[in-house]
């Protein structure tokens, strides 16, 4: 017998790491000129189209016949962009103080939209958000601190304070039959609301206690009416959302004042009225009409966040074709090899083939997320400030909304790049899997947001398919009390931020997997 | 010519890639367009709603699945080689991009046909229950009504110029995910990026140029006055774009090396 000695080659072993996996993949995507081209492409896409937009959108006031720079929008007290308009009674208090009235009757009017062209067609009724009831507020300047008691046309009693807090109390309207008592007691900075059904049985609706609301205070009845809103289809796509004249007229009577100077009289201001254009005459004008103990007030206007200005993330509009390229790029990456018959010896090297696909995806997700970072991080600076240069008014937002719109649209790419990656491995195929991915990705999206299909199934489909994820750039916040058309066709999705990136995040993670599955089952 | 039309129907006929993507084509916008007839809601007179285009919305969807019939028709001949066989064997290549328009074409003109009449029955069926009735001013959807029926066959003829305009971009492209990249975004991105343009003024002419918005106009029936373009005049624009395209395929076809 021989021994058979088994040949070992003289050459050290290579190392077959993760790591030297990410450095033939990253030197693949870095030595392809159409893919370094393709990457700069997106880049240059967000920016580009970004700064075009920006340089296109012009915006003036007129007054009377000159123009002027557009008015800076009234804030609150968070700084955040506010209404301030209705009917105010008020005394002043210094001290603490209370004000208790029960309400007993909500009228209105509301102007739909017109039968006969030229014919005002007003109907009576009560918009869901009208409110009347007791506030307590810093002045009667517009946009000041303040903190109120209501019943509302038909969402039941709420307190709210500054403009974008709200909390709510009892469901129901008010009747002669059953009537409604609202007390707002002021001790030291505290605000307590209590709501009664009968004036004796109390129940606590919140105790706030609302920034800046200090020191001499005014302390009354209000009345508030939100436009009406109709959103009527329009033929070349999108909508026409008009909000019309609604005015309240609520009937308050018991009203008991503690804590103000005794005879004082009642302060009257129709706080935020317009006049008309002879500059006397107030357009749609509330008001008070005193009789014995009875109070009837009548609003007109709303006490609300206002979703006035741009948001921040109009300025990404190239997003939607640097995505695009994106998608070529990535699906590339990986139909590529099959193409060639690189992939052979891809995974001649590297047997293992699901850590070939992981390194693909690292790989992929690195670039375009660093591509979509340059492309964010220059518009989103460069076109606010053009914007504003242009005299359009853009919507204050905090300075980590920004941060999570600039990081999140890197994100969105990175990980549609990952999604677009996993179809190309799954098809094989470039065109398939390139017009698949912007089938899943783009198209819901543009149908959604295009107003092409009806609302409703607009927000299906930003829920449920991978468009969820543009989601992420959405900075303007949505009130639950406020009258105002929050659809995707304005910019609002049904998810929030996170979430909806989540959604994009679930079908990469199930697109990968079932490339891997691929990969590893059938021959190459 | 009839040689060259044979050699690439043939090309089609034996594969079966096409024809699943035709099923899938006729399917998905048919069932697009009863999904939006069933909630699309009229609650009263004068809603607003175009019971035609509403009906006719899955060709949205649909001309991407022309665009994934038309953009490897071309594109899958240059990543096998193929071309080299086919214009060694056809080596007029006006004719032989010519006859591939005919077969891409032909194929879409009776599958669209099949999309949209299925979408028109889908409609008269389910738009009755969304509140589309005669009270409201929504008589059934019926093909012998001039504005439908202009709808319905200039959707057929829009999709045929989607397929020709991508078989046109794909041959100046020749790369797939690249063509295929170029032709969905001008078919889809084009259309947001003309919302987004501030100016009325601008918006409506970019809106009148774009191949999708002036194409589907032709499925305008309501408020047609207030179309930048008339129905007719904006299939013209989607026609404009088909045969630039493809003259411009053809043309490189001609000038570069396969």
């Amino acid at each position: 017998m021989t021994a058979v000695t088994p040949y070992r080659s003289g050459l050290r072993t290579g190392r077959d790491g993760f790591a030297q996996l990410l450095r033939a993949e990253w030197t693949k995507i870095r030595t392809v000129r159409g893919w370094t081209a393709g990457l700069a492409l997106v880049a240059l896409l967000i920016v580009g189209l970004g700064v075009l937009f920006a340089a296109g959108s012009h915006s003036s006031c007129s007054k009377g016949p000159i123009e002027v720079p557009c008015p800076a929008p009234l804030t609150g007290p968070g700084g955040v962009p506010v209404q301030d308009r209705f009917y105010f009674a008020h005394q002043p208090l210094a001290g603490d103080g209370s004000v208790t009235v029960r309400v007993s009757s909500m009228t209105g009017q509301i102007r739909k939209p017109d039968v006969t062209p030229g014919v005002r067609n007003v109907v009576p009724g009560v918009t869901p958000w009208a409110k009347a009831g007791v506030m307590i507020k810093q002045s009667v300047r517009q946009g000041t601190a303040y903190a109120a008691l209501m019943v509302t046309g038909s969402h039941g009693v709420h307190m709210q304070y500054n403009f974008t807090e709200d909390l709510a109390g009892r469901p129901g309207g008010v009747s002669a039959a059953s009537p409604r008592w609202l007390r707002l007691t002021r001790t030291g900075d505290t605000i307590t609301g209590e709501e009664s059904a009968d004036g004796s049985h109390w129940t606590t609706v919140g105790t706030v206690r609302p920034p800046g609301l200090a020191g001499k205070v005014e302390i009354g009845l209000f009345a508030a009416s939100p436009g009406d809103l109709t959103v009527t289809p329009n033929v070349m796509g999108g909508a026409a959302v008009a909000s019309r004249f609604a005015e309240v007229t609520a009937v308050m009577d018991q009203v008991g004042v503690r804590g103000v100077a005794a005879g004082g009289t009642w302060g009257r201001d129709d706080i935020g009225v317009t006049m008309e254009a002879d500059g006397v005459t107030p357009h749609h004008p509330g008001g008070l009409v005193q009789s014995g103990g009875t109070f009837k007030v009548t609003g007109v206007g709303d006490i609300a966040p206002s979703a006035e200005g741009m948001p921040v993330e109009r300025v990404l509009t190239g997003v939607l074709t640097g995505l695009v390229a994106m998608t070529a790029v990535a699906v590339l990456f990986v139909t590529a090899e099959y193409r060639r018959g690189l992939i052979r010896t891809t995974l001649l090297a590297s047997p293992r083939r699901g850590r070939v696909l992981a390194a693909k995806a690292v790989v992929i997700a690195a670039a375009a997320f660093a591509a979509g970072l340059v492309g964010a991080a220059v518009t989103v600076p460069v076109g606010q400030s053009i914007l504003a240069a242009n005299g359009n008014v853009l919507a204050p937002v905090a300075p980590l909304t920004s941060l999570r719109v600039i990081v999140g649209t890197a994100a969105l790419l990175a990980v549609a790049a990952v999604f677009a990656l996993a179809v190309g491995a799954l098809f094989r195929r470039s065109a398939m899997a390139v017009i698949a991915v912007v089938v899943t990705i783009i198209v819901p999206y543009v149908l959604a947001v295009a107003s092409i299909l009806p609302e409703e199934v607009s927000r299906w489909l930003l829920r449920v398919t991978p468009a969820a994820g543009f989601a992420v750039q959405q900075s303007m916040p949505t009130y639950a009390q406020v009258t105002a058309r929050y659809a995707p066709a304005e910019g609002y999705f049904p998810l929030p931020p996170w979430a909806g990136f989540a959604v994009l995040c679930a079908y990469a993670a199930l697109a990968l997997a079932l490339a891997a599955h691929r990969l590893r089952r059938s021959d190459v | 010519m009839r040689r060259e039309v044979h050699a690439e129907w043939t090309k089609v006929r034996t594969v079966a890639g096409p024809w699943w993507l035709l099923g899938a084509f006729v399917v998905l916008t048919v069932a697009a367009g009863a999904v939006a007839a069933a909630v699309v809601p009229c609650a009263a007179a004068g809603c607003g709603q175009d019971a035609a285009r509403i009906s006719l919305v899955g060709v949205q969807l649909g001309q991407a699945m022309v665009a994934l019939l038309a953009v490897p028709a071309i594109c899958g001949e240059y990543s096998t080689g193929m071309i080299h066989t086919s214009l060694a064997a056809m080596p007029r290549r006006t004719v032989a991009l010519a006859a591939k328009a005919v077969v891409v074409g032909g194929l879409t003109l009776a599958a669209g046909t099949l999309a949209v009449l299925g979408s028109v029955l889908a409609g008269r069926l389910l738009l009755p229950g969304s509140g589309f009735v005669p009270a409201h001013g929504y008589p059934p959807l019926s093909l012998a009504d001039g504005p439908t029926l202009r709808a319905a066959v200039g959707s057929v003829l829009y999709l045929v110029l989607i397929a020709l305009l991508s078989l046109g971009l794909a041959t100046a492209v020749r790369d797939s995910a690249a063509a295929a990249g170029v032709v969905l975004g001008l078919l889809y991105v084009f259309p947001i990026a003309v919302l987004m343009v501030s100016s009325e003024e601008s918006r409506r002419l970019l809106w009148s140029i774009s191949p999708t918005n002036a194409g589907l106009a032709v499925q305008t029936t309501v408020d047609l006055a207030d179309l930048p373009i008339s129905p007719w005049g904006g299939l013209g624009v989607a026609a404009a774009w088909a045969a630039a395209a493809l003259a411009g395929g053809g043309l490189l076809l001609r000038l570069r090396d396969a």
